[in-house]
Parts: C-alpha cells; sequence; structure tokens
C-alpha cells in the first residue's frame, strides 16, 4: 500500500532540434501527489511543464522515467488491448488549454458527452447529469464547440474528463485563455468537483497567482528542470530559488515596478 | 528615480490636460447586424508622457477603441462623436492624409509580434521600411535593450524569442517618431519575466520620448499596476475611470470591484474568489438599461432603464453606475478625501457605507 | 461633434468581396443549370429519347438534322440524340464509380500514412510519388492489357490510377487533423486508433475531401471517355460518349461532322461544367 496517488519518478525527454543538436524539456523530473492533492507546475514557456502533463497521460513518451498511480506502473506506451487501454484512461484524464480546439467540431456537447460514456460503457443518460454538474443548460446540450462560448468549451471539456470518472486529472493552462470572470468561475468549479469527487489535480500554469489558489504544493520549472518545490503557501510566500524569487517579482501587483524585475539578477541555469 | 514612478504625481482624470495629445469624445460605432453599437459614447484621453490603461473583457470594445486612435475602422462601421490626435480630427481623414496621421503620430503594437514581421525578411530591413536609416536600425535595436544589436540587424524573426520579437516590433514603431503608442495586449502572450522587461522598456521610452502610451490589456492588476489612469469598458462602454491608485482601494462600478475580487492574487492571505456570475455580453445582446444589471449583485430594479452615464467622483475619476454618489456635497467624508489624499484606504471605507446607504434609500 | 460615414476609411475591397463570396458568380449558376439538365436527360432518357440507343436503320445513315433526327444520324443510322442521351448514364455513372474507388483507397491510405506516421508513412508516399512518376494512362492500359478491356476493367483500373492524387490530398489534410488537441483528447480518454480515425478524423474531413473529388470528376469523366475512344473501355453496342467519338471519326472524311461533333461537345460541355462548379463547391466546402 502507497501514500501516493500518483508518482512520477525521474521523468526526462529529450527532442531532436533541426540541424543537430537536441532539447531537452525534462530532465529527472519527480514528484508525488496523494490521492485527492492538488499539484501545481509552474513555469515559462520552454520550462517543460506541458511535456511533463503530456507523459502524465500518455502523450508524450518519456526517454525514461516512471509513472506510477496508486502502485501501479503506467506502460510508457497506450497499451493494445481495449479494456487495458481504458482502465488506463480511468487513472488520468487531461484539460487542455484551447477549448476550441480539443473538442470535436463536428460533436454537440451532449453527443461529446455520450461518446466518452459509450467507450467506458458507461449510460449515456449521465451525459445529462455531467453538463449539469459543470453548469451547461439545455440551450447549450445541443450546441456545437463554435456556438459555444470559451467558458462554456472549458465547462464542456472538464464534462468530457470527468465522463470517464478519473482519479487524477491533468490541466494544462486549463484557464490560461478565459476572460478572468470566466476563469473564477472555472476555477471555483473546480474547487467543487475536487471536493465532490475527490479526483486529485495537477494543475499546469503559467500563473503563479492561480496556482496559489488551486493547489497544495507546486514545483517551479525552468528549462526542463525542478528549481524548487514544496507547499504553495510556503514556496510563493518565501521562495528559496532565484528564479522562483524573479518569477514572483514579475508578477504586477500595487506599488509594482516593472524595472526592479529587470534588475534582478539571475544566475544561469 | 521619479522618473521611473509616474504615479507618484498623480493625474487629474476627469479634467484632461488642455494639450491631450489623443482625445476621444463620445465615440460610438455602429456595425450593420449588430443589435448594440460596438462603441457607446466612449470618451478618453491620453496627454503626452501619460500611461493610460484600457482595460476590459473580450468583446468589451477595448481594441475597437484602440483602432479608432488609427483611423481604423471595422468594414461597414458608421462612427459619430470625435477623435482628436494632437488636436486634429482623426474621423473625417482620408487617403493621404489618413496614411501619414497613421504613419507619423501614432503607433500599435499587436499581441503577436510574428504577425507584423516577415518572417523571410532580415529584421534590419523592417526597421528601414519604417523609416529608419541603417546605422539608426542598430541604434533602435539597442534602444530597446536587444544584446549585440548589430548581429541583430542580420537576422531574420524565425532566429528570435518572441520577446526579442515584440522588442523589434516596438522599435519599428518607434522608428516613425510616434508621439502616441498603442500597446494591444503587447505582452499579453508574453512570460511574465518578458513582460516585466518589455513594460520597464516601454516606461524608459516614455521617459526619454514624451511618448503617450495606450495599454490595452484584460489584466486589470496590470494596468492598475502600471499606468497613471486606468478606463475600465464593459460591453462598449467606459463604465470607469479613475486614477491607477484609487481604482485599487476603492473602485467603485460593481463591474471593476467584481474584476478585483474574481482575479487571484498573491497576497498573504488567500481570499476566496468570487466570480462574477454569467458571462461578458457578444453584439447581439442589448440593453434597455445599465448593460451589467444582470451579472451585478448590487443591481436594483431601477437599473434595468437607468441609462448608462459617467458620474463624476469626488476624486476626479468616474463610473457609470447609479449607485454611485454624485454630489460631494452631500457626505462630508468626500470634502475630505480632497485634503488628505494619503487615507484612501479610509475613503474606501466611507466610499462603500456611503454606497449601502443609497442602497437603503432605493429599496 | 462630427458625424461621419466612414465608408471611405473603411477598407472597401473587404466587403465587396465578402459579397462576391457569398453570391454565387454567374457562371458557376450557369454551368450549375447544364449540369442539372445533363443529369436529368440522362435519369430520362427513355423518356425523352425518339429512338432506341442501338436501333440500326441503314437507310438513313448519315442523315443531318432534320425533324426525324434532331440531331442526325451516324453511319449505321443510329439517332445521335438518343445515343448521346442513354450514352450520359455510363458517362456520368462510371466516373462516380471510378472516384468511389479512388476515394475508399485513397482516404484509407492518406489516413492510415498520416495517422501511423515513420516507415509506413514513407512506403505510402514513396508508392504514391511512382505511381505519380509513371503516366496514369499507361498504367491503365497496362492492366487493361492483363485484365482485358471493358468498362468494369477501365474504372477499377483507373480508379486505382486515381488513388495515389487523392491519397496525397488525404494524408495532407489529415496529417494537421491529427495534430490537433481534439484528436490527443480521444487518445486520452483511451480510444484506439482505428475507431478514432474512422468515426472522428475522415468524417471531419469529409467535406473537404468530397469536393476535392467533385473536382476530380471531369478529370475522371475524360479520362474513361479516352479509354473508351482508344477502344480500351466501352464496347460497341454501348452508346458512351468517348466510343461514340471513335464511331463517328470515320465519318468525318466523308463529310458528316455530326457523328463525333454530339458526343464531343457533350463531353467537353460537362468537363467545364464540372470543373468551374467544382472548383467554386471545393472552395466553399474546404473554407466551410
Amino acid at each position: 500500500m502507497t501514500p501516493h496517488l500518483l508518482e512520477a519518478d525521474s521523468l526526462s525527454k529529450t527532442y531532436p532540434l533541426p540541424g543537430g543538436g537536441s532539447h531537452q524539456a525534462a530532465a529527472d523530473v519527480t514528484f508525488t501527489v496523494p490521492p485527492g492533492g492538488a499539484l501545481g507546475i509552474v513555469g515559462e514557456s520552454g520550462s517543460g511543464k506541458t511535456t511533463v502533463a503530456r507523459m502524465l497521460v500518455g502523450l508524450v513518451r518519456p526517454d525514461h522515467g516512471t509513472i506510477a498511480v496508486a502502485g501501479r506502473a503506467r506502460e510508457p506506451r497506450p497499451p493494445r488491448g481495449r479494456a487495458a487501454r481504458l482502465a488506463r484512461a480511468r487513472e488520468i484524464q487531461m484539460v487542455f488549454q484551447d477549448p476550441y480546439v480539443s473538442l470535436d467540431p463536428r460533436l454537440t456537447a451532449t453527443q461529446c458527452l455520450r461518446t466518452a460514456l459509450r467507450l467506458h460503457d458507461r449510460g449515456e443518460a449521465e451525459a445529462a447529469e455531467l453538463l449539469d454538474r459543470v453548469g451547461l443548460g439545455p440551450r447549450e446540450a445541443d450546441a456545437r464547440p463554435r456556438d459555444l462560448s470559451g467558458g462554456q468549451r472549458q465547462r464542456l471539456a472538464i464534462a468530457r474528463a470527468l465522463a470517464v470518472d478519473p482519479r487524477i486529472l491533468v490541466l494544462d493552462e486549463a484557464v490560461a485563455a478565459l476572460d478572468v470572470s470566466i476563469q473564477a468561475q472555472i476555477l471555483q468549479l473546480l474547487a467543487e468537483i475536487r471536493a465532490e469527487t475527490g479526483v486529485a489535480l495537477v494543475f499546469v500554469s503559467h500563473d503563479l497567482a492561480v496556482v496559489r489558489h488551486v493547489t497544495d504544493e507546486v514545483l517551479v520549472m525552468r528549462r526542463g528542470k525542478v528549481v524548487e518545490r514544496g507547499a504553495t503557501a510556503r514556496v510563493l510566500a518565501s521562495p528559496d530559488d532565484p528564479y522562483t524569487r524573479l518569477l514572483l517579482a514579475s508578477v504586477p501587483t500595487e506599488g509594482w515596478d516593472p524595472t526592479d524585475t529587470a534588475r534582478t539578477p539571475l544566475p544561469p541555469p | 528615480m521619479s522618473e521611473n514612478r509616474p504615479r507618484s504625481t498623480p493625474a487629474p482624470a476627469a479634467a484632461p490636460p488642455a494639450e491631450a495629445l489623443l482625445e476621444i469624445v463620445d465615440l460610438t460605432l455602429r456595425l450593420p447586424g449588430a443589435a448594440r453599437p460596438v462603441l457607446d459614447s466612449v470618451s478618453l484621453t491620453v496627454a503626452p508622457g501619460e500611461v493610460v490603461a484600457l482595460v476590459g473583457e473580450s468583446g468589451s470594445g477595448k481594441s475597437t477603441t484602440a483602432k479608432a486612435a488609427l483611423g481604423l475602422f471595422p468594414a461597414g462601421a458608421v462612427a459619430s462623436g470625435s477623435v482628436r490626435f494632437d488636436g486634429t480630427e482623426v474621423l473625417g481623414l482620408t487617403g493621404e492624409r489618413l496614411r501619414a496621421h497613421r504613419a507619423d503620430g501614432v503607433a500599435l503594437v499587436h499581441q503577436d509580434p510574428r504577425a507584423a514581421l516577415n518572417p523571410v525578411r532580415r529584421v534590419g530591413d523592417f526597421l528601414v521600411e519604417r523609416g529608419a536609416g541603417r546605422a539608426e536600425a542598430v541604434e533602435l535595436l539597442a534602444s530597446v535593450g536587444l544584446p549585440d544589436p548589430q548581429r541583430r540587424v542580420r537576422q531574420r524573426p524565425h532566429e528570435m524569442s518572441g520577446g526579442m520579437l515584440q522588442r523589434v516590433v516596438i522599435a519599428g514603431a518607434l522608428a516613425a517618431r510616434p508621439r502616441l503608442l498603442l500597446a494591444d495586449e503587447a505582452t499579453s502572450a508574453l512570460d511574465v519575466t518578458t513582460q516585466a522587461d518589455i513594460l520597464a522598456l516601454l516606461r524608459t521610452l516614455r521617459a526619454e520620448h514624451g511618448l503617450g502610451l495606450l495599454f490595452i490589456t484584460h489584466d486589470l492588476h496590470l494596468a492598475a499596476a502600471y499606468s497613471d489612469r486606468v478606463y475600465v469598458m464593459y460591453a462598449g462602454r467606459v463604465v470607469e475611470s479613475r486614477t491607477a491608485s484609487a481604482l485599487f482601494t476603492a473602485p467603485a462600478h460593481p463591474y471593476t470591484r467584481g474584476l478585483l475580487t474574481c482575479s487571484p492574487t498573491l497576497g498573504d492571505t488567500l481570499t476566496p474568489l468570487r466570480p462574477i456570475p454569467g458571462r461578458p455580453p457578444s453584439l447581439s445582446d442589448t440593453f434597455p438599461g445599465c448593460p451589467f444589471v444582470e451579472r451585478c449583485a448590487e443591481a436594483e430594479p431601477t437599473c434595468e432603464t437607468w441609462s448608462p452615464r459617467p458620474v463624476p467622483l469626488p476624486d476626479g475619476g468616474a463610473a457609470a453606475c447609479a449607485f454611485v454618489n454624485a454630489e460631494p456635497g452631500l457626505s462630508p467624508v468626500f470634502t475630505a478625501v480632497g485634503n488628505r489624499p494619503a487615507g484612501r484606504d479610509r475613503w474606501a471605507q466611507t466610499q462603500a457605507d456611503g454606497a449601502d446607504a443609497d442602497e437603503v434609500n432605493h429599496a | 461633434m462630427t458625424a461621419i460615414l466612414n465608408e471611405a476609411t473603411a477598407p472597401a475591397s473587404a466587403p465587396a468581396l465578402a459579397a462576391v463570396r457569398a453570391r454565387r458568380p454567374l457562371g458557376v449558376l450557369v454551368a450549375g443549370t447544364l449540369l442539372a439538365l445533363v443529369v436529368i436527360a440522362a435519369a430520362c432518357a427513355p423518356l425523352l429519347a425518339p429512338y432506341a440507343p442501338d436501333t440500326i436503320d441503314l437507310s438513313s445513315s448519315l442523315v443531318g438534322t432534320g425533324r426525324d433526327h434532331l440531331l442526325g444520324t451516324d453511319s449505321s443510322g443510329q439517332d445521335l440524340l438518343s445515343r448521346a442521351l442513354y450514352g450520359a448514364r455510363s458517362s456520368l455513372v462510371a466516373p462516380l464509380a471510378l472516384l468511389a474507388v479512388a476515394g475508399v483507397l485513397g482516404v484509407s491510405l492518406g489516413v492510415l500514412a498520416a495517422w501511423r506516421g515513420g516507415w509506413v508513412d514513407v512506403l505510402v508516399s514513396r508508392l504514391t510519388d511512382v505511381m505519380y512518376a509513371f503516366p496514369g494512362l499507361l498504367f491503365t492500359v497496362l492492366i487493361i492489357a492483363v485484365f482485358g478491356a471493358g468498362m468494369t476493367t477501365s474504372v477499377l483500373a483507373l480508379g486505382l490510377a486515381f488513388t495515389p492524387t487523392v491519397a496525397k490530398y488525404t494524408r495532407s489534410l489529415a496529417l494537421s487533423e491529427a495534430r490537433k488537441p481534439y484528436v490527443d483528447a480521444y487518445r486520452v480518454q483511451g480510444m484506439g486508433g482505428l475507431r478514432i480515425c474512422a468515426t472522428h478524423v475522415v468524417p471531419n474531413l469529409a467535406r473537404a475531401i468530397l469536393g476535392y473529388l467533385v473536382v476530380l470528376f471531369g478529370e475522371a469523366l475524360m479520362s474513361l471517355a479516352t479509354l473508351s475512344y482508344l477502344g480500351f473501355g466501352a464496347q460497341p453496342p454501348s452508346s458512351d460518349w468517348g466510343l461514340m467519338v471513335q464511331e463517328g471519326q470515320a465519318a468525318i472524311v466523308q463529310g458528316a461532322m455530326l457523328p463525333a461533333l454530339v458526343p464531343g461537345t457533350a463531353i467537353a460541355l460537362v468537363v467545364v461544367c464540372f470543373n468551374v462548379v467544382g472548383v467554386w463547391a471545393a472552395d466553399r466546402l474546404g473554407r466551410q
């Protein structure tokens, strides 16, 4: 019996670059998430946070390193058999950054959920329940993604992930493309769902303030490496790493001067 | 040091300086097929050397307002009101004179620098196209903080990062020696650390060239932290115009307050987010009264028919809300504020009380 | 306060262009109407045709236009109008069958190459390249040489010859479609690759592929007529247009132009109309 729900052990991924050379997107990234926990992965573009998210759900195969859910190792590539594939899907689901392109343009909201439910041999009647759970009404139920607003699309994307009844939900910049007032609605929805279902969250974001609100623990990544980790409140209140300090100084607040940030020295990685 | 701290010299909000660089008065813009005006009686000013932020969610009309300053309107739009740049009316300009206005006085920097740059041409050519000499191009790149500018002028866009490209676009904007820079979400797609660098650069340029800056963003915290004055837009209208510090401490319009309480912050204490219900209105939504009434927690029945207009606030700002106390004489607290600008927090407190009293009156 | 109509400052070309695009251009309207007439004529051939297509009447050989024979007769005295009407049936149905063959094979290969990538993609791409390099008609004639002449063999052979074009087009579409996050979402849900492709990727590409097939229709009709003209396709007594041209050309020497001209014109008309409508439709469908 392990106390950890999700264990990622020294995940590494290197991409070859055109014209020789290579880019190390993730280097020995190790972390754990307890059942029902919420881990934030924070970093700027090129930090490798999205690569880590995609490795978790099996869209990117790590060069080495292992991922285990509830003590059971996940195969590095999607299994061939249907049953194994579905069982794997029920471990971790994902919500993508851009809800417009992550939804099938041809399917209405109800059809989208039914497809997921049917795949997992669950009753298609649950579609209505799920729509209701994420706050979509009968009008949205029959609408295609292009007729939904950004926030409604992301609600649908969350409902689709929940249709699989996963133990872990990976959110890759899931609120980055939304208006502030809608972003707050989605964050509240996520908090409710987490409280009700006990699903664990891996919340990947560039936005420190959002991560502060959503997560218990946080990893700060820079150029593929974890530079700091710990309880979110502690890391964001008294960071040890100079890079974390720079990130925090870059967030505009009252009395903020961007020139201070520009002058903050940063050691080479 | 005070050069970098423009907010220490507060700019009056309601009474713009006489020599306003950009002055938009009652600009209303209608599109065929839209149920409501894209812009409805928008008024704003930018003085030379001033940083003015225009904040709003998608569809609020903030980008349309900025483009209007360039004399750039959506196809088929019918505009009324006035857009004056440096004393010249922009709305009626056509042909050569409109081109001259766009080329000389005002420059626009977009969110995506790659869209502004020709991918197969060298960065130096981009600057030369905009009127810089070869030697000047190198200087411009140096002035926007690009290291090794001699080498950069020979590079092509794909060899540079997004932050560097945005610097190149800003250098291109400066090549024409504009007096007003429109930054339309110019740093939104950049990493936070790069955003801080670019904003620091813009602030320096403003100080050096006396550049007016109209800063368009969806991020209220960024707007309030970076600019002198802030206009908050909703459904094509300006709902609040305040000095940045007043906006942080005493937001007057319920929408502004809603934006502040629903934006996550990094404070020591974690206050729960209070989302604004509903969603930003689209162009097919019409409003007989206040456009925010459906999402407003403080709305009263009168709001549904109250046609919004800017109600002056005692500190010189304005808010388009029926429940903003318009007459300073009614409350002694307001006169005290003028004498004690340091007591902002207390002012916020009493302002809230005043609003409560007002609600009682209406209830 | 000034109230200004700013039509002059707005980019004037944008609304005008949109209006032209929204309206069906005149050429497309004419071509579409002509095509519709041809299809109706083919469907109602037994009602419209004054004679059976294979009625031989040697007494009225090579008669010009007149009351008995509106478009004249050929050397066997067969009524050219009746033959052209009946000929429209095979001339229109055969390209459809051909495109169905090319469509099924091409889409399958294209999606397979795009989805699997790696050596499968290399194999499919090289194969299509080789077939591209080889003249399509020569390839078809080769197959017919092995399996014998006839309409069915021609349709199948040309279907194969058209496959690489469709496969290449589908592959390029599927490559970008497979990279879209909604496909990733299906993968994360545990859906198998075959099911994702068959029930989600291909239906999302259907409009664009259909548009492309409409453009290919004219070329397919032309190729089939060519084969029939060369004697590899439709066999007598069929009244396929390509075959009719071939049968009619001997009469040219005798000074009778109509036996070759009537089917030739029909082919040219339908091909041109299909190209006009096809390019317009492909543009519309592709842009959705």
